[in-house]
């Protein structure tokens, strides 16, 4: 048991060492693919703009929740009035880039996966190399800078709406002040939290949309291979957001 | 061989996959101008030889040249360059998905050249006209049909006129009509346009109508050349099996296998 422990770990190590060198080889065509802004800003569009009901649907509902239980928590020690602090530092700092990785490893990452995945099964990406294209600048690059633009773009959006729905809850529902409400949110969320947030959504930005193309341009040529690519695409990303979302909150403490 | 010079030599070439050698010492000339066929069985390694030729993969040894490039030494940019002079008509016609017809076509134009709007427009349909679907231009690829995808595919393999035209399996999977189609389509493409055109298949009618030359491949070597007809007349068990199109001969009917009765009499179950 403990040699097949190993040689999963190993295995594991060995892909985030490929996944690492993918990124080294999208970094080097990164500078070819720029001027050819419209073929990204289309990538922004399909990663970004098709996530936002989504995004939108799932921020009002995290919210709301947020303050049903903060209001509920902050009552025992006779502190609702913090609701409008609470609600913001958890959405900003941790469920906005958190939450929204996720939604966007689901909805974003595995339509990134299927579609290169697809697009090797039929031969697409060998008769762009046939025409001397390379397919990793072509198709490749703008998937990825669009899904590392889009990404933060949406956990603002997600912290927005959530803290809309908190208020929602909070102030219409459960009858907090809304002046204390939104006052000892502007006083007490600084600028250290928000940039938290930033980093955060940035580097699961890169994350998400890496394995999502990694794993869609290594997909096997076959219809297994584009499920298993899709697949592996949640599960990764999943662990990756969780495990760098603790890093990066040790670093900001 | 041939009068006109070899525009693709190949020498001495090895190649294998996962232990299974695919060509052993395989050496062939394609000769310039002409409709070359490569034929064989299937799993023959019709296909890999494109792709060989082509450079998609390395071969192991021996040495390839194209158009003058030793593909054994050539850097990536050479490769690129070369493959920009070189069209090729995938059997599924490879057409990218989120492309319409004429964005398809377009697609070498705008990735390599900076021509004006205009004349990418008139370029493409002028080739799309040459196949026969300028009406076509506005359909998404996933209106088309299987013959009609190929023919795109063929208009964009042309868009920037290069000097050799691969075709990987052309005839498979089409209608008569079609199959008509593309064959007069090789036919003039080859000589209006000064090609050289290699087609890879398995279909002895449209190959003998078709093609200048003819290589039999069987077993990782050319058990055959020629023209059509004296491949027709060619005494060799093998070509006779090939052309006249039998089960069983040199080429066996069965994948190897263990003896017959004994394994259905065999007791444990064993495969």
């Amino acid at each position: 048991m403990f040699a097949d422990l190993r040689a999963s770990l190993e295995d594991s190590l060995v892909r985030l060492g490929d996944i690492v060198a993918f990124l080294g080889r999208i970094m080097v065509q990164v500078p070819q693919a720029l001027p050819r802004f419209q073929l990204i800003v289309d990538q922004v569009y399909n990663a970004g703009a098709l996530s936002l009901v989504i995004i939108m649907l799932s921020g009002l509902f995290v919210g709301m929740v947020l303050g049903l239980q903060g209001f509920e928590l902050l009552q025992r020690f006779g502190s609702e009035e913090a609701l409008g602090t609470a609600a913001a530092i958890g959405l900003v700092k941790e469920l906005g880039p958190v939450v929204t990785a996720l939604l966007f490893a689901g909805r974003a990452g595995t339509a990134l996966a299927s579609e290169l995945g697809l697009m090797r099964a039929t031969d697409q990406l060998s008769a762009m190399e046939m025409m001397a294209v390379d397919p990793i600048r072509r198709v490749v690059v703008p998937r990825f800078l669009g899904g590392v633009l889009a990404m933060p773009l949406l956990a603002a959006i997600f912290s927005m709406i959530g803290i809309y729905g908190a208020q929602l809850v909070g102030v219409q529902i459960m009858k907090v002040d809304a002046g204390s409400f939104w006052s000892q949110m502007r006083a007490s969320v600084g600028l250290v939290d928000l940039n938290e947030g930033i980093v955060k959504s940035c580097v699961f930005g890169v994350a998400c949309s890496l394995i999502a193309v990694y794993e869609g341009y290594h997909a096997a040529p076959t219809a297994e291979g584009v499920g298993a690519a899709t697949t592996r695409t949640v599960v990764t990303s999943a662990v990756i957001v969780l495990f760098l979302d603790y890093l990066i909150t040790a670093f900001f403490l | 061989m041939n009068q006109a010079p070899a525009i693709v030599e190949i020498r001495d070439l090895c190649y294998s996959v996962g232990g299974r050698a695919i060509f052993d010492k395989l050496t062939m000339e394609i000769a310039r101008g002409r409709v070359t066929a490569v034929m064989g069985p299937s799993g023959t390694g019709k296909t890999t030889l494109l792709r060989l030729v082509t450079r998609q993969v390395r071969a192991d040894s021996g040495s390839i040249r194209v158009a003058g490039v030793d593909l054994r030494t050539a850097t990536r940019a050479r490769i690129f360059a070369l493959r920009r002079r070189m069209g090729m008509l995938f059997q599924s016609g490879a057409l990218l998905t989120d492309l319409n017809v004429f964005e398809n076509v377009a697609f070498p134009l705008r990735e390599h050249t900076d021509l004006d709007e205009r004349l990418i427009r008139d370029l493409v349909l002028t080739k799309l006209q040459a196949v026969g679907l300028r009406g076509a231009a506005g359909l998404a690829t996933a209106e088309l049909s299987g013959g009609m995808s190929r023919r795109v595919a063929l208009a964009r393999a042309i868009v920037m006129d290069p000097e050799i035209l691969i075709y990987d399996e052309p005839f498979v999977g089409l209608d008569p009509i079609s199959k008509d189609v593309i064959l007069r389509l090789i036919r003039r493409l080859n000589d209006t346009l000064g090609l050289t055109s290699v087609v890879v298949s398995h279909d002895v009618q449209e190959v003998a109508s078709v093609a200048d030359t003819v290589f039999l491949l069987s077993g990782g070597k050319i058990v055959a050349h020629g023209t059509p007809q004296e491949l027709q007349t060619d005494p060799t068990e093998i070509v006779r099996q090939f052309v006249s199109g039998r089960a069983d001969g040199p080429v066996s009917y069965h994948y190897p296998a263990p003896d017959y009765f004994g394994q259905l009499l065999a007791r444990d179950g064993a495969s």
